[in-house]
């Protein structure tokens, strides 16, 4: 196979299998969330907060392979 | 004119001239422009003060305070709260103009043509700050060692040392090692973070508008807008956390 082919095979499975894992991370913070502030709504202020900060941790894994997929794309 | 490219993308950001033996990037020029911008908003707010605030006066305030209030939630004190506002704030206002300049029209539209033939490439004159890796890598180690300089201050040198060299166990050892590298990570994972959201936002929003350019763009500029917002946030909530965390003395 020629390099050029190699790469946008690359370029599609860094990115696939990379959301695999914070897609479904995320779903997870999100329905924990959601079952915390049903169980005690006072505190939902602060359940907030944190999903919020998880979330964007757990996005950043897929933010990472998303670029490594945009160096192999472009560089 | 020569062979003309239908999309530009560039994971770097290209080099406009040189001031001397430093190159000027297209970044390098929204930072400026942004800069320039607050300092115009806070001139004309600072010239005609009121003690009852109105129009942007009351805007600025309103952000302001309430950033206050959330970070004085965070540290307890008055004290710790006066003192680490104004990084946690510029980070944040910097961060959030930045990047919504980028979506501005004309942001990565308007340049020009560099080169002869086949090295003819386009220059764009304006590119958002927050997509080139330089600015991103900056603000991150800006907001690290700033962290472990606070850390310095509150907990004196011996303290810092404590939170990275723990000799009790061989298991508090290994946790004061994996705190080193994880300062090191936070560097990495910061600049990432912004630089991969809003490049990838920006490359989005390009492959769009290439291949429908009516109507549909609408909800993905929605989401660019909304995805600025939320990494500014989180780069200035995640430091202000380490912060909290950096400058707590430690239970026994």
């Amino acid at each position: 196979m020629d390099k050029e082919a190699l790469r946008l095979i690359a370029v599609g499975i860094a990115i696939g299998l990379g959301a695999l894992g914070p897609g479904i991370g995320i779903g997870i913070i999100g329905g924990k969330a959601a079952e915390a502030m049903s169980r005690n709504p006072e505190a939902s202020g602060k359940i907030q907060t944190i999903t919020i900060l998880a979330i964007a941790f757990a996005e950043a894994v897929a933010i990472y392979a998303l670029v490594i997929s945009l160096i192999l794309k472009f560089l | 004119m020569g062979i003309m490219k239908p999309m530009h993308v560039s994971i770097a950001a290209e080099k406009l001239f040189n001031i001397g033996p430093l190159p000027v990037t297209n970044s390098l020029l929204v930072t400026w422009i942004a800069i320039l911008l607050f300092v115009i908003l806070i001139i004309s707010i600072r010239i005609k003060r009121n003690i009852i605030p109105v129009g942007i006066q009351n805007v600025v305030e309103y952000v302001l305070e309430f950033f206050y209030r959330m970070v004085c939630e965070v540290f307890e004190s008055e004290e710790k709260s006066r003192r680490f506002f104004p990084l946690v704030m510029t980070i944040f206002l910097f961060v959030l103009l930045v990047n919504w300049l980028g979506l501005l029209p004309g942001v990565g539209s308007i340049g020009f043509y560099r080169g002869e033939g086949e090295h003819l490439e386009f220059i764009p004159l304006f590119r958002g700050a927050s997509a080139d890796l330089n600015t991103t890598i900056a603000l991150a180690l800006i907001s690290v060692f700033l962290t472990q300089i606070f850390s310095i201050q509150h907990l004196g040198f011996k303290g810092f040392i404590g939170r990275f060299i723990k000799l009790k166990s061989p298991l508090l050892f290994f946790v004061g090692i994996l705190e080193l590298i994880s300062e090191v990570a936070k560097i990495i994972s910061f600049s990432f973070r912004l630089f991969g959201n809003i490049f990838a936002g920006e490359v989005l929003l390009l492959v769009i508008i290439f291949l429908i350019p009516f109507v549909v763009p609408i909800p993905f500029i929605a989401l660019e807008i909304f995805v600025g917002l939320i990494q500014a946030l989180i780069f200035s909530l995640l430091t202000l956390f380490f912060i909290k965390i950096a400058t707590t003395e430690e239970e026994h």
